[in-house]
């Protein structure tokens, strides 16, 4: 078929997009990949790198280091979460929406935050350290319980959509065959929701394998991979030995998101548009019950988050207990002062917006174009591909691809352009799969009419699929901008000394023994997130609600 | 009338399923003609691949003697009404009906009075503010002809336009877009899998299985005279049996000669009889009559319908057969009652497999 204006459009937008996941995310993978193959020199070595790295016995430890506090973890969070998620779909316990809320503050905060506040609850000179009973925080009990903090939002997310699919239908027919409660949780809300266990069993694991804060924070000398690379490049620029670990810890991560994608797609075929939602019985003690454990959970957060309040405002912890905005005075500490933090939210924003941009229009070729179907293919694979690769791993191979003096893009290194990009590129799948949903919900058929009447794409694109998407633009745009804001391990090795951030800040000044502030910054990142989620709802539930009337029925 | 479309041997694979073999038909100007199948016979396709939404495999399009069979569908002449009705939902009536209007570089008060004009032919025009989730399914159906007819395209295509609406409002559109389309004289082409509608509003129809035509005419052609014992069976209801050639006028069910006055030639295998030619008979003056037992009676409304065991020369068949309620009530026929029917000659019709 001859090709129409539109096919060319969106052959030249597919390319563009399809062109910066190459630049974003391929090419530098290849970078680091080759790299862990080179000596010093960059002459090619074959395996040596690998070899080396095998007959460390420390450095191959942390391969088992980081198994057992990932399996742990995952253990932990997805029984808390999963009887978390199941009071909030399947009991009718008061205050579900507060504590849905509480639960989700641990993603507003960066990782390393939670470890912080460890340290001052259990470590050393912690209120509570008698309770660990003479063990130490600084180990694995201190990363397994900081990283259930920081993962378990994620796995509550991903089971409370699980469950809430479970077909009412299905529990009409188990109470008509006069089934026992016991007997329909296992027959009926087990089945339906094991795809989204899995799946989030799968998600936290690579969150904890790949995350490098929390154990960088309070781990002490309990050595993990992605510590390991950390240590490899900035403490002994030994680059090649940093791409040898990154290869590794890429390697569990790629199969937990091979598990994860097939897993999914099998979950998406249980939701038939059939469906009918569930609404639970009343049972005063499950309720009485539910609440309780919810209240306990909430509990646990909540002093986590207020135990780095209370850190981050005491003038001089434990002895000058006073609260002061002393630690607030971040000019006056190393790690960038307030400039970080100005630094981090225009960079926030560039990455919500642009980021926001490059997705939606990416997961609306994906999803809507008419031609170029192997293109579209192509671009939605590209599109797949962040959620593999770990922020450490993509941030280490943004240096040997953008800092290499051939490169004609080398320019970018160094700037807030390149942070910008290395985050949009790590956060994009999340993003992109969040579009494509929403997208799929609007009738395909909306393009054919418009070609139909002789209009082109992007008109329908603007005047129609936008508007109907806005909600789902918002929560892709707020979802960049939280995860910019909390985010280490991506840009932990591309800011330069006018690009430094405030989650990054945090870090350093850690390192550096201010705890207090390190807090007291960690504590800015949750102000501010927590405004901008605030602002949000009020968008959505104000000004989206006048521009949004088309869906409100009035006859 | 002259021909205005023109599908010449068209052909469609989906990898190696076949969806369209061989599809060749014209449409004339003006004229309203319905694509009628079951779900999966390709009339969906066919639809699609004449709006370039599918390409075809094989074969042309020519519309109004112009070759299209290569143009994107933004650079073919039609309008198109979808199931879905594919309402954009944030625009109002008079937005979504003046959606096509706009690069035509028409000014304001050309394209207000056209809304205005389009949404009187439809008797809409108190609802021209409304979002689409305010209105009735039979309301947003008539938007969405409006819109696609406002730029007065040379071709309108139906994809099954009213199955998504009550029995009651289906009815009624029928009879509406039939009278639109005669006022205004647009070429239409209709799929639907609904005989009672293809046979109500088409002035021809094509009646689709397999990917194949199967028959094309008149609605009263099509039900009257089925070529196909598809044809026969799709259409209403009917009774379907392997026959043998006797002599020219003659043939044999299950043992039985039957006269018929079909022309008889030799490859005759299969006959249709229409369950209302069967007659009730108690007169020896009726032809090929057989007696039977009433099985069951189902009741129909104005009819009822007898599912009769037939006593043929060589063994038992059911027949379907329609009794008026009046002769049932009169003369107390129940189930298990012995009966007498007349396979009339002329309602013996002779069908290709």
């Amino acid at each position: 078929m001859k090709k129409s204006r539109d096919d060319y459009l969106t052959l030249f937008f597919i390319s563009i997009i399809g062109f910066y996941i190459l630049i974003s995310l391929a090419f530098p993978m290849y970078a680091i990949l080759s790299k862990s193959f080179e000596n010093k020199d960059g002459e090619f070595i074959g395996l040596e790198n690998y070899q080396s790295y095998f007959e460390n016995s420390s450095l191959v430890y942390s391969i088992y280091n980081s198994l057992f506090v990932s399996i742990v973890t995952m253990v932990i969070t997805i029984s808390l979460a999963f009887v978390f998620a199941y009071a909030l779909t399947k009991s009718r316990m008061a205050g579900k929406g507060v504590f849905r809320s509480i639960a989700m503050i641990p993603i507003l905060v960066p990782s390393l935050l939670s470890g912080i506040s460890l340290i001052y609850l259990f470590g050393k000179q912690g209120i509570f350290r008698e309770l660990l009973m003479g063990y130490e925080i600084y180990g694995p009990i201190g990363i397994i319980i900081a990283e259930v903090f920081y993962t378990f939002p994620h796995a509550l997310l991903i089971i409370v959509t699980a469950l809430s699919i479970g077909d009412a239908r299905l529990y009409e027919a188990a109470k008509v065959l006069r089934s026992k409660s016991i007997r329909t949780f296992f027959t009926v809300t087990l089945p339906s929701a094991k795809y989204g266990v899995i799946s989030a069993a799968f998600v936290v694991f690579t969150l904890v394998i790949t995350d490098f804060g929390i154990p960088k924070v309070i781990g002490g000398n309990y050595n993990v991979l992605a510590v390991d690379v950390y240590k490899q490049v900035i403490g002994q620029q030994n680059f090649e030995m940093g791409a040898v670990v990154s290869m590794v810890l890429v390697f569990p991560a790629l199969i937990a998101f091979a598990v994860d994608r097939i897993v999914q797609r099998k979950q998406v075929a249980i939701l038939t548009s059939r469906s009918v939602v569930h609404e639970p019985n009343e049972s005063k003690t499950f309720d009485r019950i539910m609440f309780g454990y919810c209240s306990l959970i909430s509990a646990l957060i909540l002093t986590i988050l207020g135990m780095c309040l209370y850190a981050s405002l005491v003038t001089f912890w434990p002895y000058n207990l006073t609260l002061s905005l002393k630690n607030y005075q971040f000019d006056l500490m190393d790690g960038g002062g307030w400039d970080s933090y100005y630094n981090s939210i225009r960079m926030a924003s560039y990455t919500a917006v642009f980021g926001t941009i490059a997705v939606f229009a990416g997961a609306y070729f994906v999803e809507k174009a008419r031609s170029l179907k192997t293109g579209r293919s192509i671009l939605h694979l590209l599109s797949m591909m962040p959620m593999a690769i770990p922020g450490l791993v993509l941030g280490l191979a943004y240096i040997f691809f953008f800092n290499h003096p051939d490169n004609p893009l080398n320019f970018l290194y160094g700037t807030m352009a390149i942070l910008v990009i290395c985050t949009i590129t790590h956060f994009y799948t999340v993003s992109h799969l969040t579009a494509l949903t929403s997208l799929k919900q609007i009738d395909n058929e909306f393009e054919h009419v418009s070609s139909s009447l002789k209009q082109p794409f992007y008109k329908t694109f603007f005047r129609v699929t936008v508007p109907i998407s806005l909600p789902a633009i918002f929560e892709i745009g707020i979802y960049f901008f939280v995860n910019a804001m909390t985010t280490v391990s991506a840009v932990v090795f591309l800011y330069s000394s006018k690009t430094t951030l405030a989650s990054v800040a945090v870090l350093n000044m850690d390192d550096a023994g201010d705890i207090a502030p390190a807090a007291a910054m960690g504590m800015m990142i949750f102000y501010t997130n927590a405004a901008v989620r605030i602002v949000y709802v009020l968008i959505t539930k104000k000004i989206l609600v006048r521009f949004q009337n088309w869906r409100v029925k009035t006859t | 009338m002259d021909q205005y479309l023109s599908v010449k041997n068209v052909v469609k694979y989906f990898g190696k399923f076949q969806a369209l073999n061989n599809i060749n038909f014209d449409v004339n100007e003006g004229e309203f003609v319905c694509i009628l199948g079951p779900s999966g016979c390709g009339k969906t396709t066919l639809l699609r691949v004449i709006a370039g939404l599918e390409s075809q495999s094989e074969g042309t399009i020519q519309q109004n003697n112009n070759d299209i069979s290569l143009l994107p569908p933004d650079q073919r002449d039609f309008g198109i009404v979808f199931q879905s009705y594919a309402l954009f939902p944030n625009l109002t009536v008079k937005d979504n009906i003046s959606f096509g209007l706009k690069t035509r570089k028409q000014n304001r008060n050309e394209i207000d009075s056209r809304v205005d004009e389009l949404l009187k032919l439809v008797g809409l025009s108190d609802h021209i503010n409304k979002y689409s989730a305010q209105l009735s399914g039979g309301e947003q159906q008539r938007v969405a002809l409006a819109r696609a007819l406002a730029p007065s395209p040379g071709l309108l295509l139906l994809d099954e336009p009213l199955s998504a609406l009550d029995a009651k409002v289906r009815q009624h559109l029928r009879l509406e877009i039939k009278n639109l389309q005669k006022q205004l004289g647009v070429t239409t082409i209709m799929v639907t899998h609904d005989q009672e509608e293809a046979l109500t509003m088409a002035d021809r129809i094509i009646l689709m299985n397999n990917g194949v035509i199967e028959q094309e005419g008149s609605p009263q052609d099509i039900y009257s005279k089925p070529t196909t014992a598809f044809s026969a069976n799709f259409i209403g209801t009917t009774n379907l049996f392997k026959a043998k050639k006797i002599s020219s006028n003659s043939i044999e069910i299950h043992g039985s000669v039957l006269e018929c006055n079909d022309n008889i030639n030799d490859d005759v295998s299969t006959v249709t009889i229409r369950p209302e030619d069967i007659k009730i008979s108690n007169s020896g003056e009726d032809k090929n009559i057989l007696s039977g037992t009433i099985k069951e009676l189902e009741f129909l409304g104005s009819n009822i319908r007898g599912h009769i065991e037939v006593n043929f020369d060589s063994d038992k068949a059911i027949v379907l057969c329609n009794i008026a309620s009046e002769y049932i009530q009169n003369n107390n026929i129940q189930t298990n009652a012995s009966i007498n029917i007349s396979l009339q000659p002329h309602a013996i019709k002779i069908v290709k497999d």
